[in-house]
């Protein structure tokens, strides 16, 4: 799981980046602004992800990414 | 006081956001800026209220002062680059008033317990940028602070009916811009470590490039309004142009140059958090064709650091200009952008 929450941008990214670049079949992100849900989810597609994010009503996201 | 970043070299390991990026939410700051009460003089010619680049004073019945002033946190790690890119961002509202700059201040954060030498090397870089403007700095004020910011104050002369301003776009116009797009993308990009040196050196070149060359060039021809696109994007400063100008710009966003390598750094989310919020800023006025590509929507609204200067003019004048035309001047309609 990446906890990003706290994080601006470009940080979700980077840390998505680290735990995508292990080839998991499965990650958890969880982030607390708009364009960092944008941007993790534009980077899980783009290296062939699933994205399917739920806002949690806390002002948090948590992005479920799967091949 | 916070404590010393021991690699002062890489300016960027200091900043949160750097550049243009850094500016305040527009929404937010129009609510605030709107809560003030407007300061009438009879000497004011552009204060607050319009959203013109710099204000102009009137000093006699025909000459003009044009002041600017503009400053950020450093999106690049070289001091000596980072002052030629903040000192050419804040020479930028002058030319794009069409004038050229006399005299700047300096406006300088940096943290005094760090090497001196890179603070040398931010106004060093400052003062070259100057001198290639053909003006001087005459003086300027420091601030011991944990971020590091640089900028300038900066003032022109110029005769009142020379000055361009954002709202004579005429329909039948075309739209010209003078440099490309995605500054803000590669410098995330570069951050994130997707962009290579080479690529991130592209974005340096433009964001150095002062608007003077451009705006020399512009001088000669008859320009009908002009503004510089920095922090509010493409989408933001084309947005401001139109609503003052009263028409609609339909501007086709595949013809408007991009660096090198950006559409593809924002497909993967190398995206500053300004880009959000100038996206949110167009709603409602601004229009999308839905078949261009997100990446290419989203550069729209990417934050510029020292972007180029957005002109209108007759399609004639922007032949013999050079630069690509990006768009026209149409009837206003019920979005004042659309993207095409």
């Amino acid at each position: 799981m990446v906890d990003a929450r706290g994080l601006s941008c470009p940080e979700p990214v980077i840390l998505t980046k680290k735990a995508l670049s292990k080839k998991p079949s499965k990650l958890e992100v969880i982030v607390d602004n708009r364009a960092a849900l944008e941007n993790v989810t534009r980077y899980a597609k783009a290296v062939g992800y699933n994205v399917v994010s739920s806002d949690k009503g806390d002002g948090s996201y948590h992005l479920d990414i799967s091949k | 006081m916070a404590e010393c970043v021991r690699d002062i070299r890489k300016l960027t390991t200091m900043v949160k956001t750097g550049g243009c990026a850094a500016k305040l939410n527009p929404i937010d700051l129009h609510r605030v800026l709107g809560a003030l009460a407007p300061m009438p003089s009879e000497h004011l010619v552009e204060g607050f209220e319009g959203s013109d680049d710099a204000l102009v004073w009137s000093v006699t019945d025909d000459i003009v002062a044009i002041e600017t002033v503009d400053f950020f946190p450093p999106m690049v790690d070289d001091p000596y680059t980072f002052g030629q890119v903040a000192a050419a961002n804040a020479l930028s509202d002058i030319y794009a008033m069409g004038a050229s700059p006399a005299v700047a201040m300096n406006l300088l954060c940096f943290p005094a317990c760090q090497d001196l030498s890179a603070m040398q090397d931010i106004l060093k870089g400052g003062q070259d940028k100057v001198f290639e403007a053909g003006a001087v700095i005459a003086g300027g004020h420091t601030i011991s602070d944990a971020t590091p910011k640089y900028g300038m104050c900066v003032t022109a002369f110029a005769k009142k009916d020379e000055l361009w301003n954002n709202a004579g776009a005429k329909k039948g116009d075309v739209l010209v811009f003078t440099k490309a797009l995605g500054t803000g993308v590669m410098v995330t990009a570069a951050k994130g470590g997707d962009a290579d040196e080479e690529h991130l050196n592209l974005a340096i070149k433009s964001m150095i490039t002062l608007n003077k060359y451009a705006r020399d060039k512009a001088h000669e021809l008859d320009v009908h309004a002009a503004t510089d696109v920095t922090g509010f994007g493409m989408i933001g400063h084309s947005l401001q142009m139109a609503k003052a100008s009263g028409v609609t710009f339909e501007i086709e966003a595949g013809k408007i140059p991009l660096l090198d390598g950006v559409l593809d750094f924002a497909r993967f989310g190398w995206l500053p958090e300004g880009m959000y919020h100038n996206q949110e800023y167009g709603k409602g006025s601004v229009y999308f064709n839905p078949a261009l590509k997100q990446e290419l929507q989203d550069l729209m609204s990417d934050p510029q650091t020292s972007g180029g200067l957005l002109l209108a003019m007759k399609e004639e004048d922007a032949e013999k200009f050079g630069y690509p035309i990006i768009g026209r001047v149409v009837d206003k309609t019920d979005y004042a952008v659309k993207f095409l």
